[in-house]
């Protein structure tokens, strides 16, 4: 055992949380002196939903790679290939591949298309009113299981990075989190949120190539090299097949299936990555802000398997299972054994980076889903409230939710809720990608159509997962007590999402065409494949 | 697409309805449809063998890099191959079509006092 295996299994810390802390700091001082800047032009809806629509495309594809590489991405990847071999590497490979469903089929027909949320998009050749809710009460549920897990999921880091494991302690820590994504969204709505996300990617992908680098270097840059340590280190050679974290039993293997299918279909249905598709002027920028985001969440996928894999040959497994925050500490403990407390600290303060930069960007979703799609449309008539006067409901929203999500975080430690993440993959890839595609390639779709598949998606996927093995019926079940699990897998995905699919076809031959949908059809077609009538970028 | 549209027809339904923009939906849907499939079965191939071909995927090619690992990387590879041919595509065939069709109907548009595009979402006038 290396001296780091014996420390970090007898105390609570590794690094000098001082430092860790310190490190953060840094970055949140950057951030808030660009988020100050950038907010002298968030006035308006456009500029405050959609940042004015000036990014570039390289902008935009970074900061969407700060966007989706959320923490579960980052510390939760690397120590599932660190703990259970190459399963981890499957998982990372299904959120690579589901960029091509955005690149090909929806980011720049999308961009042509909608203004400042999905539900523009998903309502534009239907019934306003009724499509507008389901699709805001898809995106806020979307939207608040993939918070709730980044917020319990900071409480897990905190114990391990800063040496804080009392619950006030937590608590605070949380809260704090919480304060400060508040003020980056409220005061630089999108264009904030963007350059915090920017930078939070670029120090991302910086602190990953150079472990990865270092990794392997000290391996003589042999990949069967640092292979073979790591099985040797772990005892068990078979780590290097797969399967041996879902391959148990044959419902196991189903379950991973079930999930594969929800990861590569969901991501282009989560709303905030569909919203940043607003945020560039053009569909051609749009384009290559999904090439971008391919370029860096591929890299940083392929970084992810040899950190994995060196934190399995470097700390080894019984370390990183005995630290606190088990393999989620993978990352941060193999920073600790390259490059001793400074590399810790930068990588800790990376991970928070990354909590806070996805919290800001899931909470202008919502905000601007509730304050664009429920508060102006249907609450209000449309064109009842002014730009200003819907920011202003967006901003209170904002408050709402940080506060929201710092009390959901709070009450969910301790709770196991890392299935929050794949259910929010399953939810988009049933509720909301069935009724995207049919609006953009199928003319007779209609709101009967997409009510159907929205609800019955939404229903579906929460519904199957109430009625799984994760909520209640066995030892690692939310309730262990009770025993209503007649749903055998984790993953609703394999049930709800061809069952949304269907759904939205029923739907649409049980519905009738509104008087409109001719001349709507035509305008979303043209509009969308041509750019004609397109959002502009905002001049300022 | 040249005479004077008559005035119950949107230019968004005029330039549906004309031939070039037919065919530009047409190269557009025949090259991103079969890309498409093509990602989606690879992708599931991929998943299938991991899942119930565990013992082909743990065969050994160099060292200990196994065919599982070769399967892996090339995903990663083939996602990149797709993107870059969708890029090179979009950028030569759709890109100057599209172009040409969205001056037309823009055209027509503010000849007509902009009856389309910005009212079609309602909410603020941002």
């Amino acid at each position: 055992m290396s001296p780091l295996a014996a420390t970090a299994a007898t105390t609570t810390t590794v690094g000098e949380p001082a430092v860790n802390i310190a490190i953060f700091g840094a970055f949140v001082v950057v951030t808030l002196v660009i988020v100050f800047r950038a907010s002298r032009n968030s006035r308006t809806a456009a500029d405050y939903y959609a940042a004015g629509r000036a990014f570039t495309g390289r902008q935009n594809g970074t900061a969407i790679a700060g966007d989706y590489l959320s923490a579960a991405s980052f510390l939760g990847i690397a120590g599932l290939v660190a703990i259970n071999g190459y399963d981890g590497f499957l998982y990372s490979i299904g959120f690579l591949v589901a960029w091509l469903v955005a690149l090909l089929l929806v980011a720049e027909l999308l961009r042509n298309t909608g203004k400042y949320t999905m539900a523009d998009v998903l309502s534009f050749r239907l019934r306003q009113r009724p499509v507008r809710v389901a699709a805001a009460t898809n995106t806020l549920a979307v939207s608040f299981f993939y918070l709730l897990a980044q917020m319990a999921g900071a409480g897990g880091l905190v114990a391990l990075l800063l040496g804080v494991s009392s619950a006030t302690g937590v608590g605070l820590v949380i809260a704090v989190v919480g304060v400060l994504m508040i003020v980056y969204v409220l005061v630089g709505g999108m264009r904030g949120t963007t350059w915090v996300q920017i930078i939070k990617a670029l120090l991302l992908i910086a602190g990953t190539v150079v472990m990865t680098v270092w990794v392997l270097a000290l391996q003589g840059f042999d990949l069967s090299a640092l292979l073979g340590d790591a099985v040797a280190r772990a005892g068990d050679p078979a780590l290097l097949e797969p399967m041996q974290l879902y391959g148990a039993t044959d419902l196991s293997k189903l379950d991973f299936v079930s999930l594969s299918l929800a990861l590569v279909l969901g991501t282009a249905g989560l709303p905030h990555v569909l919203m940043r598709f607003y945020t560039v002027p053009t569909s051609k920028e749009a384009r290559r802000s999904v090439v971008w985001a391919i370029a860096f969440i591929g890299l940083f996928y392929l970084c992810t398997l040899v950190l994995g894999f060196g934190a399995m040959a470097l700390v080894g497994p019984e370390a990183i299972l005995a630290a606190p925050g088990g393999s989620n500490s993978a990352a941060p403990l193999l920073a600790f054994e390259l490059g001793g407390t400074l590399l810790l600290g930068f990588i800790s303060a990376v991970a928070f980076a990354t909590i806070l930069a996805v919290v800001a960007g899931l909470t202008i979703t919502a905000a601007a889903s509730f304050a664009h799609d429920i508060y102006a449309n249907v609450i209000k008539r449309p064109g009842e409230v002014d730009s200003a006067g819907e920011v202003r409901v967006a901003r209170i929203t904002v408050v709402v939710i940080g506060v929201l999500s710092i009390v959901g975080g709070i009450a969910a430690q301790g709770q196991n809720v890392a299935f929050l993440v794949a259910l929010a993959f399953c939810v988009a890839a049933s509720a909301n990608l069935p009724t995207i595609l049919y609006s953009l390639f199928w003319p007779r779709f209609n709101t009967t159509g997409a009510l159907f598949s929205m609800y019955g998606g939404l229903v579906l996927a929460v519904g199957l997962i109430v009625l799984s093995p994760v909520v209640s019926g066995a030892e690692t079940s939310m309730f262990p007590g009770a025993d209503v699990a007649v749903y055998p897998l984790n993953n609703p995905g394999i049930v709800s999402i061809p069952a949304a699919f269907v759904l939205g076809v029923v739907g649409t031959y049980l519905g009738r065409p509104s008087r409109e949908h001719d001349s709507k059809q035509a305008e979303m077609e043209v509009r969308a494949l041509t750019g004609a009538g397109a959002e502009k970028a905002v001049a300022h | 697409m040249s005479t004077r549209p008559p005035t119950d027809t949107s230019p968004f339904e005029e330039m549906r309805a004309t031939p070039e923009f037919a065919a530009l939906r047409r190269r557009f849907r025949r090259f991103v449809f079969p890309l498409t499939a093509a990602f989606l079965v690879w992708y599931f191939t991929y998943v299938l063998l991991a899942a119930y071909a565990t013992d082909f995927f743990a065969v050994a090619v160099v060292g200990d890099v196994n065919v599982g690992l070769l399967f892996g990387l090339g995903q990663f590879v083939s996602t990149a191959l797709i993107t870059w041919a969708y890029v090179r595509w979009a950028d030569r065939h759709l890109d100057p079509a599209a172009e040409h069709m969205r001056h037309e109907v823009e055209t027509a548009l503010a000849d007509r006092g902009d009856r389309g595009g910005r009212t079609v979402v309602p909410g603020s006038r941002a």
